[in-house]
């Protein structure tokens, strides 16, 4: 069990990252020939910066738009944040101050993800609008997103995991060291699914999440009037 | 008005989100183009044998020249911010004019053909084949959408409906199956200089009849200057403005601030349309061409500045575009932005109080505003981010006293479509464009019933063009949509000295300070 963990999670590593990183080469690489913002939209480099800023902490676009989807992704994604920052004391020894301090927020996070999660699936089941446009992988994204945090909370809150034991096995395969890992069912699905995650990242709607970077309508510079932005492409048109 | 064969959408008090009917408007589709609108454009006369094999070549093409396209076909997660965002679904009530369901007519067939998971299990995330009913669906949708980007304001990820339905009618236009419309009218303005098909003769003729029907009504002779060499600014304006109601009194407005300013101006025969329909059909070489006429026009009348006049998408394509087509401007005059919007100028006179005004000359009238898309979410007026709301406004209060705005979700960047812009203002797309004006019809009525509104202003040849034909479906007037330099007009007191008439804008200002 080990040895398969092991090789599933580099695999997954693997994936992740080169799969990652060659979606954002691609759209780092792919001209971005006109300027699109939504205005009004920052005349600045740095305007550009906050409103990337608000876009990025407090959905502000999406503040605008539904309160509900909103309410429910918000709890969600800083549920999640403040889970994943917690779950580095896994990765780290000894355990970083800050994540020691944030240890008990990231615990009770858990929750405002799940019902983020839940609230979330609700609607896509509920709301006419939204469950039209849901594919079968919509849904089974918000499922094994909630199996994940579902045996998380369980091993925080019900059952409880040989913490001791994970942590030596997760800073061993960081060192390719391939250690004990427990045989506990409820982690075995949580790092399962979690390894899924990984591996469907690169080629699933989760490049939202490097996307929102590249997406020209908010992180462009409203100034086209005082400087010139042209595209490669559209350079070799003026040759002609 | 018409009698036809659909229903009406009643107006409510309050927005109301509609249930889905499906298929509601899957009958709607224009013209497809011919063969003699196709070619010149540099396009297939018609559908393709192999049309599916050129139709992905071109998506695969398109992904790798615009990040937009990229970006936003991978990063949708179906949240639904935008599903009741759309002026078309709630007029129509079809799912399909949902702006993520819309996406998705094209975002699936992406998937299938250039994503791992599409490729492997296409029913799982819902991708699919492009067949000919996906094609027709294209047409029919894509054809739906006025590019207006109110989705893009409430995307968590800014993911543009426009940029999608520009690249599936630049696809579908190179298989074969471009829209007679805007395929027709490009050929004419890439020939002819304007949208209309107006030859010199014919515009010099009713820019004659225009300074004679100013002269006979004020007793100032206000000029229309046609090719004029070495004058300060160069106008390009939509034809709309040279004959429809009420763009024609927009265009004696502009007339009258320049002829108060003192700046000498001339309007170019070459470069006789301030539209671009290049854009509507996502062709970036179609659009720079109609640019370059601009340019070209600058260059050979040797003008010093370049003011546009009230347009909508014609803005964006001048403000964010106009620069990066036809640029760089280096040889005009620094002091002033390349290009200006005629808002832009008669807004700084105002601020410098050289200009004179009766508002009380408006007082039949009580105004609202309607922010045009285009200018509204994909253009700025002025320095300061928003001054694309701000300076129209200023404009209507200096020379209007009663002015209300329309509730807060039908303005500024949340304003609505007039529903017959993006290439849909065509005869062929009436039932569309009479449910698409709803959400502004009720906030129109909004205002009526809570503040004695009587009219509408606007600054879009489109929307202008559009209101006037669908006002009546919806129980108003077609004349209760007016031209915000029609409002000016009414209102500027003329100098009358023949000499204000110069070049020189120092004698011209001694002249309004007389006066």
């Amino acid at each position: 069990m080990s040895i398969l963990f092991a090789v599933l999670f580099y695999f997954a590593t693997a994936v992740l990252v080169l799969g990652v990183g060659s979606r954002i080469r691609k759209y780092a690489k792919t001209p971005a020939p006109l300027k699109i913002p939504t205005t009004p939209a920052p005349t600045t480099r740095r305007g550009v910066v906050f409103r990337m800023i608000k876009e990025l902490t407090i959905f502000e676009s999406l503040f605008k738009s539904n309160k509900w989807i909103w309410l429910f992704g918000w709890l969600f994604h800083m549920g999640m944040l403040l889970v994943l920052l917690r779950h580095l004391r896994y990765f780290t020894d000894p355990v970083w101050s800050w994540v020691v301090f944030v240890q008990p927020f990231g615990k009770y996070a858990s929750i405002a993800m799940l019902l983020g999660l839940i609230g979330l699936l609700v609607r896509r089941i509920v709301v006419d609008r939204v469950r039209y446009i849901s594919a079968p992988s919509d849904f089974l994204m918000l499922g094994l997103l909630l199996v994940i945090g579902g045996t998380g909370a369980m091993m925080s809150f019900v059952t409880s995991a040989d913490i001791i034991s994970l942590k030596s096995y997760l800073l061993g395969l960081m060192v390719f060291d391939i250690r004990y890992l427990p045989n506990d069912p409820i982690l075995l699905v949580h790092l399962a699914s979690v390894a899924i995650l990984m591996i469907i990242f690169p080629i699933s709607k989760l490049l939202h999440a490097p996307g929102i970077f590249f997406s020209p309508t908010r992180n462009q510079v409203d100034n086209p009037r005082e400087r010139r932005h042209v595209s490669a492409w559209a350079i070799k048109l003026e040759q002609k | 008005m018409a009698k036809v064969d659909y229903e009406i959408p009643e107006l409510k008090e309050y927005p109301v989100i509609p249930k889905l009917k499906k298929d509601a408007m899957a009958h709607s589709a224009p013209y497809v183009a011919k063969e003699k609108f196709q070619t010149p454009l540099g396009y297939a006369g018609e559908l393709v044998d192999n049309w599916q094999e050129v139709a992905i070549a071109k998506m695969g093409e398109l992904t790798n020249k615009y990040r937009s396209l990229s970006v936003f076909l991978d990063s949708c997660v179906k949240c639904g911010a935008c599903t009741d965002k759309c002026h078309y679904y709630l007029g129509t009530t079809d799912p399909k004019n949902m702006p993520v369901a819309r996406q998705d007519l094209f975002r699936n067939v992406y998937r299938r053909y250039f994503t791992l998971a599409g490729k492997l299990v296409p029913k799982l995330v819902g991708a699919q084949d492009l067949t000919e009913e996906v094609l027709d669906d294209w047409y029919t949708y894509f054809h739906q959408c006025s590019q207006c980007r109110r989705c893009s304001v409430y995307c968590p990820y800014g993911i543009d409906t426009a940029e999608i339905s520009m690249a599936a009618r630049e696809v579908m236009a190179t298989v074969g199956k471009g829209q007679k419309y805007c395929n027709e009218i490009i050929g004419k303005a890439q020939t002819l200089g304007n949208n209309l098909g107006l030859p010199e003769p014919a515009l010099a003729d009713t820019l004659e009849g225009l300074e004679e029907d100013v002269e006979e009504e004020t007793g100032v002779a206000v000029k229309f200057p046609l090719d004029k060499k070495g004058c300060d600014v160069l106008l390009i304006t939509p034809s709309a403005d040279f004959f429809a109601e009420p763009h024609v009194d927009g265009l004696i407005g502009y007339a009258k601030v320049f002829h108060e300013s003192g700046v000498s101006w001339t309007m170019s025969s070459y470069a006789s349309e301030a539209a671009n329909f290049g854009m509507f059909i996502g062709s970036y070489e179609n659009m720079r061409k109609l640019a370059l006429r601009i340019r070209e026009a600058a260059i050979e009348l040797g003008c010093k500045r370049i003011v546009f006049g009230e347009c909508g998408h014609a803005w964006r394509v001048a403000y964010s575009f106009l620069n990066t087509l036809a640029g760089p401007f280096d040889f005009l005059d620094p002091a002033y932005p390349v290009p200006q919007h005629i808002c832009e100028f008669t807004h700084d006179l105002i601020s410098k109080d050289k200009l004179n005004f009766d508002k009380s000359e408006n007082d039949h009238m009580t105004l609202t505003f309607h922010d045009s898309c285009n200018v509204a979410r994909a253009s700025r007026m002025g320095d300061e981010a928003g001054g694309q709301f701000t300076l129209p406004r200023d404009i209507i209060n200096a020379t209007c006293n009663n002015f209300y705005d329309m509730p807060k979700h039908a303005i500024k960047e949340g304003t609505y479509c007039c529903g017959g812009g993006g290439g849909l203002l065509t005869d062929d797309l009436m039932e569309l464009r009479v449910k698409g004006a709803l959400p502004r019809m009720e906030a129109l009525k909004n205002v009526t019933e809570n503040n004695g509104v009587t009219h509408m202003a606007a600054i879009c040849a489109i929307c202008k063009s559009q209101f006037s034909k669908v006002l009546p479906y919806y129980g108003f007037e077609m004349d209760q949509i007016v031209s915000v330099h029609q409002l000016v007009s009414n209102a500027i007191i003329l100098t009358k000295d023949e000499d204000s008439v110069t070049d020189n804008e120092a004698e011209a200002d001694d002249a309004v300070a007389v006066a």
